[in-house]
């Protein structure tokens, strides 16, 4: 009743508060005014790896997407250009491209083009286009805001990196003190751990919750639970059949007075539940196959202590549980320490020393010494918690 | 008794909106206390940031996306102030009543702003492109702010529009009597030159007479470094700079190595409502800022 009343006042009396906003706003009305917020990520790194990436295996884990070590030596670490704007009234549209290189060659990617609506009332959001999941904490965020320079384990074992296809979600805010976010998103089916776009081209289906709020002015929270469920036929892993991803997640973030940036604490664990029932074709002898089922799982803890504006440190603990039977079969489970500094000059730069040792068989020991350079430049975007 | 039941149902869930107040998202201490002067209990405020935080960097925490879900009216100062986290908190909660329209107030909409530059460059440091956004320390805009704002809420809240109308008026007549009483009391500090953290005082220098010779930030938002203190002990030194202002949210580490190091007092004003125990409305802001610049002249 009130939003109507709301609506109605609103209309009657909106035109001149609008025309004085508008006055001040559109100062540069030139044929450029409307083009859309520009911002580019420059990422560059120089990896030293003890162990040949090309001779990695990983127990239990085919590797698979981005899910191996990176490259050694100096890289154009993934680089990428985004452009967003509101279309309309009801649309705002972002189009990411990703540039990588591999082996000496240069890959361009479209990471993300989607549009969401702007328009649906009571806190509905409708996305569609190619966009990265919002399952778990980290799908949804760009590798640029990570603490890290590399994904966690569990991230690269299971999602490839980073899950993303092209697909729609619709995500629900309730009207709630506590944040409360509910969603689902149904994909094509055609990227890491699915494949083969299933279900005539709908292969791929999560739901994902997450809630959060503050203790005090010094404490925030979010926590979540997820699931990605895919059909998929001859997958990256050589895996065909139903395989159903269970994700968990908690952050936790304290800093003096609330002042993230000058201080503080932030703490973040992932579990998750890789369950399989199907088939494995070994992709070099396609006509042997056998069954693959069972579950395997991956969890990583990570803090990060913000000592002041400048300086951030942190250290990260990952492992992944193999499967006892089944074609990957593995009684070792795979593990890494990894150690971070790093030194920022502004909020677009920032130059990150990581150490880690990884176990990734019981015979290898990867030691690893990664240093990055990361830049952004051009509009400047705001971040997710 | 079933139909009973359901239809008190209905009127408990359709009744119960027509009489819940506006719901408003301050993004900074000191509009939430005009919005206090402004509407009293006709509305519920909550403020999004302390006075000892850094509204230029704020998290998009889960209980802000939260708060910005219910509200009907957004006001912020805007001018890109909280460009690192409001556009976020305004699009993960789905509300889009408050993205733009009459659900959007920006304060900067309501003012002229300074040092609004010619040149674009992220090398100049953090700059607005719609100028200087920390225009809370002059009371002359606040009140200009306070108009619009009163305005919007009449509007959007049509049935208590009488009584913001009769409170702003109250508040004009208090606020500018308290201004003739802070001119008066603020007239020894005329001319007098300052150093500061940030350059978030430019409001309040023009206003008072005060002279800025100096920042601690080499650039505005890039942290004070070693050798530009050193630098600054001269200025400090040469220019006859008589404090160095810091406000409450702000690293004091900086401002007192370069007052032993020159005996010039290092001043900590609230900067806004909450930085200190007499800034507990905007009265007692300007009364607090003014008493502290006032105990630093010799």
């Amino acid at each position: 009743m009130k939003y109507l009343l709301f609506s109605l006042t609103a209309l009657a009396t909106a035109s001149p508060v609008l025309a004085a906003d508008d006055a001040s706003a559109a100062s540069g009305a030139n044929g450029n005014a409307f083009n859309p917020a520009i911002s580019i990520i420059l990422n560059g790194q120089y990896a030293h790896h003890s162990l040949d990436p090309d001779n990695y295996t990983r127990a239990g884990f085919p590797l698979a997407g981005e899910g191996g070590p990176g490259v050694r030596g100096l890289s154009l670490g993934e680089s990428e250009v985004s452009l967003a704007a509101s279309i309309d009234e009801k649309f705002y549209g972002q189009l990411t491209v990703a540039a990588e290189s591999e082996d000496g060659e240069d890959h361009f990617g479209i990471e993300e083009a989607f549009i969401d609506t702007t328009a649906l009332p009571e806190g509905f959001t409708l996305r569609a286009g190619r966009f990265f999941s919002n399952i778990g904490y980290l799908n949804s965020h760009h590798a640029h805001t990570d603490k890290f320079s590399d994904r966690p384990l569990a991230y690269q074992a299971f999602l490839g990196g980073q899950f993303g296809d092209d697909g729609v979600q619709l995500r629900w805010v309730a009207p709630t003190d506590l944040f409360v976010e509910l969603g689902g998103e149904a994909f094509r089916g055609q990227n890491f751990p699915s494949a083969g776009a299933g279900h005539a081209g709908v292969g791929a289906t999560t739901l994902f919750a997450h809630v959060g709020g503050d203790v005090g002015v010094e404490n925030s929270w979010l926590a979540g639970v997820s699931m990605l469920r895919s059909k998929t036929a001859r997958a990256e892993d050589g895996f065909s059949g139903v395989n159903k991803l269970y994700m968990t997640d908690v952050t936790w973030k304290w800093a003096p007075q609330g002042n993230t940036k000058d201080g503080g604490i932030q703490l973040r664990g992932e579990y998750f539940i890789d369950d399989r029932a199907g088939a494995f074709s070994d992709p070099a002898a396609p006509q042997l196959d056998q069954p693959w089922v069972g579950k395997r799982y991956g969890w990583y803890v990570e803090g990060v202590y913000r000592i002041n504006r400048i300086w951030e440190a942190g250290y990260r603990y990952d492992q992944l549980q193999a499967d006892n039977d089944g074609p990957f079969a593995s009684s070792f489970d795979p593990r890494r320490h990894s150690a971070m500094l790093t030194w920022r000059n502004s909020e677009f730069s920032l130059v990150r020393l990581q150490i880690s040792r990884d176990r990734p068989n019981p015979v290898d020991t990867d030691t690893a010494v990664t240093l990055q350079v990361q830049t952004a430049l051009g509009a400047h975007g705001a971040h997710k918690f | 008794m079933r139909n009973r039941f359901l239809s008190a149902l209905l009127l408990t869930l359709f009744a119960l909106p027509a009489v819940a107040k506006l719901q408003v998202f301050a993004c900074e201490p000191e509009w939430g206390s005009l919005l206090q002067e402004l509407a009293g209990d006709r509305i519920d405020v909550s403020v999004a940031t302390t006075a000892l935080q850094d509204v230029h960097q704020i998290d998009a925490r889960p209980s802000l996306i939260a708060r910005m879900r219910k509200a009907d009216l957004l006001v912020c100062t805007g001018a890109d102030l909280e460009v690192g986290w409001l556009p976020q908190l305004i699009q993960q909660s789905g509300n889009h009543a408050v993205a733009d329209g009459p659900g959007n107030f920006m304060a900067v909409s309501q003012v002229t702003t300074l040092e609004k530059p010619t040149h674009l460059d992220r090398a100049a440091g953090d700059v607005h492109p719609q100028g200087n956004p920390h225009f809370q320390l002059d009371p002359y805009r606040v009140l200009k702010v306070a108009s619009g704002l009163s305005a919007r809420l009449a509007q959007l809240d049509a049935g208590n529009a009488a009584i913001y109308q009769q409170r702003f008026a109250d508040f004009t007549t208090r606020w500018q009597a308290a201004i003739k009483r802070w001119e008066q009391k603020a007239a020894p500090l005329k001319s007098r030159k300052i150093i500061v953290h940030h350059a978030s005082w430019v409001y309040l220098n023009q206003w008072l007479g005060l002279a800025q010779i100096g920042a601690l930030e080499p650039k505005p938002g890039v942290p004070p470094t070693s050798a530009h203190l050193s630098g600054l002990i001269g200025t400090a030194k040469s220019g006859a700079a008589y404090a160095i202002i810091t406000a409450a949210y702000q690293d004091q580490k900086p401002a007192q190595w370069l007052s032993q190091r020159t005996g010039v007092p290092a001043v900590v004003l609230p900067y806004t409502v909450g930085g200190d125990a007499q800034a507990k409305d905007l009265f007692g802001l300007f009364d607090s800022t003014i008493d502290r610049l006032l105990a630093a002249v010799k």
